[in-house]
């Protein structure tokens, strides 16, 4: 299955993949009305030290410890791909304390969110791999 | 091959879908005592607090049964195993033959002998849908609620009740509030938390009788109440199988393949004891992911594949009118502390391992501090200054990020 990989020797830290991410699920098309004087909450996050940045988010795990822990369900896996249904979710943070990568993170609408590989908006492939300007996020099969 | 699963929650679905990784046409056969299609049983508080309804309740969409070729029968009770004729005898007298049998009975209330507690009028307790549904029912703005019970249970069920009662009074012998996983400190600063939301405590104190519709206290205090919530605990049903020869001590006694000492009988959830990865103990780890883990692993098993659970610990994610809660592992070594105004972080090592961990209201990424405490990394391997400030995988090194970011092989 395609996932989206890390290239951690070619990151800048730019961070223009948390951009991305924000602007493709923010669900406004026009990406500076989406981002302008915004506090953006991205579902991929980048870590960063002297000499050394990376980006994090889901791994679409194969024994997803998120799946398995949710108390509701909310949490699924459809086609390889770990989504979840925010209707469900009632924000009791399982998932929080069990996701190995810290990859699922607190909404603004008292739900979580986590990557979904930009399948639920109109992006349909990962953003943030489309606005990384070096390849340190690939979207690919290994 | 003819599987039975008696229970309908999260151990027994955990079963169905384990069984269906490795068998996808034998006949399996799920029992459910409630007359309901599987839902969440923690989310009964989150129902009374609205954040939910029944039908989101549903631990797994309308079609689960079907879609995994099961035969439901619901409000159907398992009275008895017969582990020689291999068959399960139902409370109507029905007899169900199995090959494979999973046991995921769950636990029940425990209710203490207090004297004068069989006369109270109106008196519930919390663990089911049907609790909630009747509990509700009696909820209005001039009740006054008396819940016996500062643990999990008795609080989840005071916040999701609190906003429609007009007293509400929590009792605990324990001298703190959820005193399975807090320490005193991070209670303190739940508690005081909880008590903004029309919530009262009485600690280190205890119901000695009852006086009609009043509890007189240990201490000589005297509780009056129009509605009575008994939350100090749950006991494992576990008679099915000690009926049927199979050990129990305080829950079924289970290996790490989820079997019991009865042949191709398996158990899982909180009617078990399952061992302690961190501390090496059997015990009761009533929790829904292990309960769903231990399922899965038994229903894998059960199906002739090999699965082996062996990583359950102590965890509990539970949080109050916004504030949360994050907890695991076992408090005995070394502590290393940090604490502001509406946060508390504790991290407990030793042996060069991280044992476990309580977190208060900055809960974020708890999971990486989960995961060391579960695979046993040794801290040395990683830079346990910068992770104890927060979890981050900037604590690995670059070789260990390249497994779990870049897809390397272990």
């Amino acid at each position: 299955m395609k996932r989206v990989y890390v290239n951690e020797e070619w990151c800048l830290g730019c961070h223009l993949c948390e951009y991305y991410c924000a602007f493709a699920n923010s669900g406004i098309k026009d990406m500076v009305k989406a981002l302008k004087d915004v506090q953006i909450n991205p579902r991929l996050r980048i870590e960063e030290a002297p000499g050394v940045s990376f980006a994090v988010s889901c791994r679409h795990c194969d024994e997803p410890l998120c799946v398995k822990g949710c108390i509701t369900g909310s949490l699924h896996i459809e086609n390889g791909v770990i989504t979840f249904d925010k209707e469900k979710c009632v924000g009791c943070y399982t998932c929080i304390l069990s996701c190995p990568y810290g990859a699922i993170m607190p909404s603004e609408t008292g739900a979580v969110q986590k990557c979904e590989l930009c399948l639920k908006n109109s992006f349909g492939t990962p953003a943030c791999v489309k606005g990384c300007p070096n390849q340190a996020i690939v979207f690919e099969e290994r | 091959m003819q599987y039975v699963i008696i229970g309908n929650s999260a151990a027994g679905v955990g079963c169905v879908e384990g069984i269906r990784q490795a068998d996808k046409t034998g006949k399996i056969t799920v029992l459910s005592s409630e007359p309901y299609h599987t839902y969440s049983r923690p989310l009964i508080s989150y129902l009374l607090y609205g954040k939910t309804d029944e039908e989101k309740m549903k631990y797994r969409r309308a079609s689960f049964y079907e879609d995994n070729g099961c035969e439901f029968l619901p409000g159907r009770t398992a009275a008895a195993i017969d582990p020689k004729g291999k068959t399960v005898r139902l409370t109507d007298g029905t007899e169900i033959p199995y090959d494979r049998l999973m046991v995921a009975t769950g636990s029940r209330p425990f209710v203490p002998p207090i004297p004068g507690l069989d006369r109270v009028s109106s008196q519930f307790t919390f663990m089911s849908l049907d609790d909630a549904r009747a509990l509700e029912k009696e909820l209005s703005p001039d009740k006054r609620v008396l819940i016996m019970g500062a643990g999990l249970i008795g609080l989840k069920c005071a916040e999701g009740i609190a906003a429609k009662v007009g007293e509400l009074t929590v009792v605990d012998l324990a001298p703190h509030i959820l005193p399975s996983i807090l320490d005193p400190d991070a209670a303190a600063l739940v508690q005081k938390h909880i008590e903004g939301h029309n919530i009262r405590f009485i600690l280190s104190d205890s119901v000695k009788e009852f006086s009609g519709n009043a509890a007189v206290l240990a201490s000589g205090k005297t509780v009056p109440f129009d509605i009575l919530i008994v939350a100090v605990g749950v006991r494992p049903n576990t008679a099915l199988i000690s009926d049927a020869g199979g050990a129990v001590n305080r829950g079924i006694v289970t290996d790490d393949a989820c079997r019991t000492t009865l042949p191709d009988i398996f158990a899982a959830g909180d009617c078990t004891e399952s061992r302690d990865a961190v501390s090496g103990e059997h015990r009761v780890l009533a929790l829904l992911p292990n309960a769903y883990m231990q399922g899965e692993c038994a229903g894998i098993n059960m199906a002739g594949g090999t699965a082996v659970y062996d990583k359950a610990i102590a965890m509990n994610a539970i949080g109050f009118f916004g504030l949360h809660v994050l907890t695991a592992g076992s408090y005995q070594g070394e502590d290393y502390i940090s604490a502001g105004e509406e946060t508390y972080k504790r991290l407990i090592s030793s042996d060069n391992r991280l044992r476990g961990f309580i977190l208060v209201g900055d809960v974020a990424r708890a999971g990486i501090y989960t995961n060391l405490i579960k695979n046993k990394t040794a801290l040395s391997s990683i830079d346990y200054d910068l992770i104890k400030e927060r979890p981050q995988l900037l604590a690995f090194s670059r070789k260990e990020r390249k497994i779990m970011l870049g897809g390397a092989a272990e």
